[in-house]
């Protein structure tokens, strides 16, 4: 008994420990809803986490200030494309380089590898001047181009090469002898078989794209163009006043769909995040 | 395919490698033009000034990195801000991430809300992020200082102090970014065979003696991955600078990254911001060798 009690108080001090430590993580969103239902005033003027009034209104005036509707469209279409395209290309080279017997294969994989730790800022200027000749600044083109073939397309084709390395070879034969060519084979039977390895790479992938600001920020300038998070940083400064309460419902707008996809999906979610550091 | 046509004039193996180049074409042929070629392209025009006037460029040989190491003190400065950034990010992000994940590894009641709590950070945009604890720590209006003041600190104005800073954006980007390790953790510790952490007890280890001997050893391989993740994405933070602090005050948290972009986009120093990213490059090089040869001295 006596024991059983010393477990309980352990255990509930573990927990209270957990929750204050969880304030710092959970407070911000917290925060952030409140501030977005008040008035401009009161953002700062009441520490009051409940509004003295509740401003609907801020949501609509988001859309109104900036063509919000079109930016969430256009992070939201630029994700999926950028999301099927990778699946598509990084698991095509991937099946390759896990499957294939071709030489210069170990080159290829080598040269990918290499990219992998690779951050964007290095070869952004060229990217820039690149970008300008093939006249595609101002143009959506650079933020599904860069992210599909830059480390994080890299990172994709890694993960489903280790993905296919693993995936039994009996199941390929038997399409072989049906007489399925090489892409029969991959398209028919390898890719219905990875779909964990497809999920995961692709919520990798798609989470990427949507938070990706640094190729926003440097090629679009058109404000119609925007991305989300371009979107939200631009609630600052334009006219030099400081629009808090709108960044804020446009901040809660970009962040709570995310957050009620992961809390549904949260397994999955989770699980894609920890494959890609054990395997990466 | 058209490989599959060919029919029998090919030998299989032929027909595979054909297979085998088709397959990863696609791909490869982007990572030369948009990742090879600009790596090349970048250490190019770091040996170059450019006249924005007559929108030329000219050789200037090594001119760019002499001038960055010699005559502008802002380079040793940022790179000194740079290292300063992850050695207080890489141990704190690492600790907390191992703490979260021993204590939230083992399945427990609630177990589950509190992993989706310290990861939510992780799938929100870091702009949305670092709005919000911009707001949060406001000097007087701040929540932070607010809740500070509850207990009698008068806490300072983080953001616009250059001491308080850099410790402001370090740690708002650990709360974004532990939840990524914790999970990563949670994965190793949880592919420990549970038979070791028994047999220990009953040997009678206790929890110290287990996690030193058994768990710490058994997590190095992880460990090591995520150091070096965790480095590198410290190396190239941009987003949390460019809305918190832009670099300031003083320049106290104008990092590496952020400073390419600002020489390069903001004041048009092409060869300068280039020399930079190769310094970025040649920094992130050094760490990915590194962790290649403490993997090979391991096995």
């Amino acid at each position: 008994m006596n024991y059983r009690l010393q477990q309980k108080i352990t255990r509930i001090c573990w927990v209270v420990g957990l929750a204050a430590l969880a304030i710092p993580f959970v407070f911000p969103f917290i925060w952030m809803l409140s501030g977005a239902l008040k008035g401009q005033a009161d953002v700062f003027a009441s520490a009051s986490l409940i509004p003295q009034t509740i401003h609907w209104s801020n949501f609509s005036e988001v859309f109104s200030y900036q063509p919000f509707a079109r930016q969430y469209f256009n992070s939201l279409y630029i994700a999926v494309i950028v999301t099927t395209l990778t699946l598509f290309l990084s698991s095509m080279a991937g099946y390759a380089l896990a499957r294939l017997r071709f030489a210069g294969s170990a080159l290829v994989l080598l040269l990918l590898i290499s990219a992998l730790m690779m951050p964007e800022e290095v070869t952004i200027i060229p990217n820039f001047f690149l970008m300008r000749e093939l006249g595609l600044m101002n143009t959506h083109m650079p933020l599904i181009l860069l992210p599909l073939f830059g480390s994080q397309g890299v990172m994709a084709t890694f993960l489903m090469r280790q993905f296919f390395l693993a995936l039994p070879k009996e199941l390929e034969e038997a399409g072989r002898m049906d007489g399925l060519s090489r892409f029969g084979v991959y398209f028919k039977v390898a890719l219905p078989l990875s779909k964990p390895a497809l999920s995961a790479v692709g919520i990798i992938t798609f989470l990427f794209s949507w938070n990706l600001f640094l190729e926003p920020l440097v090629f679009v300038n058109d404000i119609k163009l925007f991305t989300l998070p371009l979107a939200l940083a631009n609630f600052t400064d334009t006219y030099g006043l400081p629009l808090w309460h709108l960044q804020l419902a446009a901040t809660a707008l970009a962040v709570i769909p995310m957050l009620i996809v992961y809390i549904l999906a949260q397994r999955q979610i989770v699980e894609s995040f920890a494959l890609s550091g054990v395997k990466g | 395919m058209s490989a599959a046509r060919t029919g029998p004039s090919l030998t299989l193996k032929t027909r595979e490698a054909i297979s085998g180049w088709l397959f990863v074409s696609p791909i490869l042929a982007g990572f030369l033009i948009f990742f090879v070629g600009p790596l090349i392209a970048v250490f190019y025009y770091s040996t170059t000034e450019w006249n924005l006037l007559s929108q030329q460029s000219s050789f200037v040989g090594m001119d760019n990195y002499v001038d960055a190491l010699t005559r502008n003190d802002t380079f040793w400065h940022v790179l000194g801000n740079s290292l300063i950034f992850a050695a207080g990010l890489v141990p704190l992000n690492m600790a907390l991430a191992l703490g979260l994940a021993l204590a939230l590894s083992k399945p427990m009641r609630g177990v589950v809300i509190f992993r989706t709590v310290f990861f939510a950070p992780v799938i929100t945009s870091a702009v949305a992020w670092a709005i919000i604890w911009t707001f949060l720590l406001q000097h007087e209006s701040g929540a932070v200082n607010q809740a500070l003041s509850l207990v009698g600190i008068d806490g300072p104005n983080w953001l616009h102090e250059p001491r308080w800073a850099m410790a402001s954006v370090i740690v708002t980007r650990v709360l974004k970014t532990v939840g990524l390790n914790m999970i990563l953790y949670i994965a190793a510790l949880q592919s420990i065979p549970r038979d070791y952490e028994e047999a220990a007890r009953l040997e009678g280890a206790n929890g110290w003696e287990i996690f030193r001997r058994i768990t710490w050893p058994l997590l190095a391989p992880t460990t090591l991955v995520i150091m070096v993740i965790t480095v590198v994405g410290s190396l190239k933070v941009f987003d949390h600078i460019y809305l918190m602090t832009g670099g300031g005050p003083q320049n106290a948290t104008l990092v590496l990254a952020f400073y390419i972009y600002e020489q390069g986009f903001k004041f048009f120093n092409t060869g300068y911001a280039s020399a930079l990213a190769v310094v970025l490059f040649v920094l992130i090089l050094a760490l990915t060798i590194l962790q290649m040869l403490l993997k090979a001295v391991r096995k």
